[in-house]
């Protein structure tokens, strides 16, 4: 194919480069609902609705475990002695005081929750995802150590946290386990996934 | 071709069937001294064929429903506990398609390493070694989305360890696993989108990636085990000396290796399907349950190497957790080989020319990499951490300091056409 030198067309040329543009953008503005779809759906939002607990059911040393977003959540009523073993293993926590963990301002305290017997805690490490199993037998018994004081300990790769979800020193979790957004709409019954009046 | 038929010359007036023919398989000369190690890429061919044709056949009988159905168990495990008990044939079919997930990694790898060894990512072929590294990666995340199909155990908790590294990456990182994920935890979205891209688009992208390779293959021709370019001595008529047509010559050759892959491929599918544990885990045959997670999570034997450097690195840097930078790391050591082409400044390119210190860094490569893998299926502990980090060092280090080992070398001279060993 031989082309004869002809001058270029500068208007058509602009034409040209104009459609091209349009076109790209309506090119780019179709994708826009292809990548929303990758979002999470009305329905798994839902899903993900706060859930309503009854806390009068949790007998003083127990723990009940509720789904709030497909998550596994942990309402454990702690007793003073519970309590008590959160001053004692601070020294041998790795952010005792969460600066560095995920919890609304209203449980960045020792306790790490609105009231001190109740804590409210997502049972997933923050390592990789794995859901910690209960420890709450102290000493020898609960075949970690002899000073174990009750706690957590995650099967995947052995993170350990004390009753208040806040990771030990030289663990492969780097932070506390969250503590999702709550309130309490009555003396018993707590809003798990919400904290807005 | 002088004398066509008649119905050939139809076509051919209208389609470029007999040049096609003759350019990629009667008039497309290869090196005629190509060894063993050259069956490793028309394997990856068969295999992938064999994951297609078993994957249609599977999907005829799979659901990718992570709903439970009566019994309480979630509808895809079901499906598949289905097609191995109640469908004629189906768990010969699902097999062959889990033994062949395990066969393409280990065609794939020694088809890389056979790279290595003969220098086949030296100038001209960077572009088809590039291509073959995009190959490798669309492979990772097809292997990938079609371990979470099954819905195991291992399935979930892989799947939901792998994805958390996302949320690693700063800023966005959280928002972007919700974003993957298609829900705030693993969940049926999850499952129903990893189907699609694992059955519709990762083939299509894989496809077009092959025809690519052996389109950029053979523009460029095949290299050899000499690492010498054959096109440089032609006869009168400007066929290759030392070439010989790819059909009927390789394959036939090829049908050889053929033979040898099905004999080891189908005894494995018959007499050890779920491959010692390693091809098949055992924690998968126990439906995914999201608020229970297995004693001991590790990926499948072809994730082992690069899983192990991610692990592998335990320390934050410049204020970012130390799980971001195991992702980078992982990610780097996959796109890093891209560059080998212009790592290499060796004066040669087959190991059969190249001195000790080459020899010497392959051999060392190939011992961190398979320490790297036998590691990322244990638990760690400080020890194995150790090693793991001894062997990523050594890993990175082939690459980086390959410019000024390869430079210093002494190698030996090429010769001037290609040898038999």
């Amino acid at each position: 194919m031989t082309h004869t030198a002809e001058p270029l067309d500068d208007n058509r040329r602009q034409l040209l480069v104009a459609t091209s543009v349009v076109g790209g953008a309506g090119a780019v503005a179709l994708a826009a609902p292809f990548v929303a779809s990758f979002a999470p759906s009305e329905r798994a939002k839902a899903a993900g609705a706060p859930v309503e607990v009854d806390i009068s059911k949790v007998p003083p040393g127990e723990m009940i475990v509720v789904e709030w977003r497909g998550k596994p959540i942990w309402v454990l009523h702690r007793t003073p002695e519970m309590l008590e073993s959160l001053k004692a293993v601070r020294e041998k926590l790795a952010d005792p005081d969460s600066e560095k963990s995920i919890q609304p301002s209203y449980a960045k305290n020792e306790h790490r929750s609105i009231k001190p017997e109740f804590l409210i805690v997502e049972g997933v490490c923050t390592h990789l995802g794995c859901s910690p199993s209960a420890k709450f037998q102290r000493g020898e018994a609960s075949g970690i150590s002899a000073d174990w004081v009750g706690g957590y300990l995650c099967p995947c790769h052995g993170s350990m946290f004390d009753l208040a979800g806040r990771v030990f020193k030289s663990m492969p979790a780097p932070t506390n386990l969250p503590v999702p957004p709550h309130k309490y709409l009555t003396e018993t019954k707590v809003l798990i996934g919400e904290d807005k009046a | 071709m002088t004398s066509k038929s008649g119905l050939l010359q139809w076509i051919d007036e209208r389609f470029p069937l007999s040049s096609t023919i003759e350019g990629h398989l009667t008039g497309y000369y290869a090196p005629k001294n190509l060894n063993f190690w050259y069956f490793f890429g028309s394997l990856a061919l068969l295999v992938f064929v064999i994951q297609i044709v078993t994957g249609i056949f599977l999907v005829m009988n799979y659901k990718p429903d992570g709903t439970l159905n009566a019994a309480g168990v979630p509808v895809a495990f079901a499906s598949v506990e289905y097609i191995m008990r109640e469908v004629p044939g189906g768990w010969l079919i699902r097999y062959m398609h889990s033994t062949g997930a395990s066969a393409f990694f280990i065609v794939v790898y020694l088809h890389m390493f056979r790279g290595l060894l003969y220098g086949s990512y030296r100038k001209p072929r960077e572009l088809l070694w590039i291509i073959g590294v995009l190959i490798f990666l669309a492979l990772m995340g097809e292997a990938f989305m079609g371990y979470l199909l099954p819905w195991g155990q291992m399935s979930f908790w892989g799947a939901q360890v792998i994805i958390n590294l996302v949320s690693a990456i700063p800023v966005v990182g959280p928002d972007l696993a919700v974003f993957v994920r298609g829900d705030y935890v693993i969940s049926d979205a999850t499952l129903n989108r990893f189907f699609s891209l694992h059955v519709i688009a990762l083939p299509l992208v894989l496809l077009l990636l092959v025809a690519a390779h052996i389109v950029a293959l053979h523009e460029v021709g095949s290299n050899n085990p000499d690492g010498i370019e054959i096109k440089k001595k032609k006869d009168a008529t400007g066929k290759p000396l030392d070439g010989i047509p790819f059909h009927p010559y390789y394959t036939v050759k090829d049908m050889v290796g053929v033979a040898g892959f099905f004999i080891i491929f189908f005894a494995v599918v018959f007499f050890a399907p779920e491959g010692g544990g390693y091809f098949l885990e055992a924690n998968n045959f126990i439906p995914a349950d999201p608020l229970k997670t297995p004693p001991h999570i590790a990926p499948v034997w072809y994730f082992t190497p690069f899983y192990s450097i991610l692990r592998a690195v335990t320390y934050p840097l410049f204020g970012l957790d130390a799980k971001f930078w195991g992702v980078v790391a992982m990610f780097a050591a996959v796109l890093i080989i891209a560059f080998l082409p212009w790592l290499d400044r060796s004066p040669v390119k087959s190991i059969r020319y190249k001195g000790p210190i080459f020899k010497i860094a392959l051999t060392l490569f190939v011992i961190a990499f398979l320490i790297l893998g036998y590691l990322g299926v244990l638990p760690p502990n400080p020890m194995r951490t150790l090693v793991a980090q001894i062997c990523a060092v050594i890993y990175f280090a082939f690459f980086l300091l390959m410019p000024w080992y390869s430079k210093i070398d002494p190698c030996k001279p090429e010769p001037e056409r290609v040898t038999w060993k």
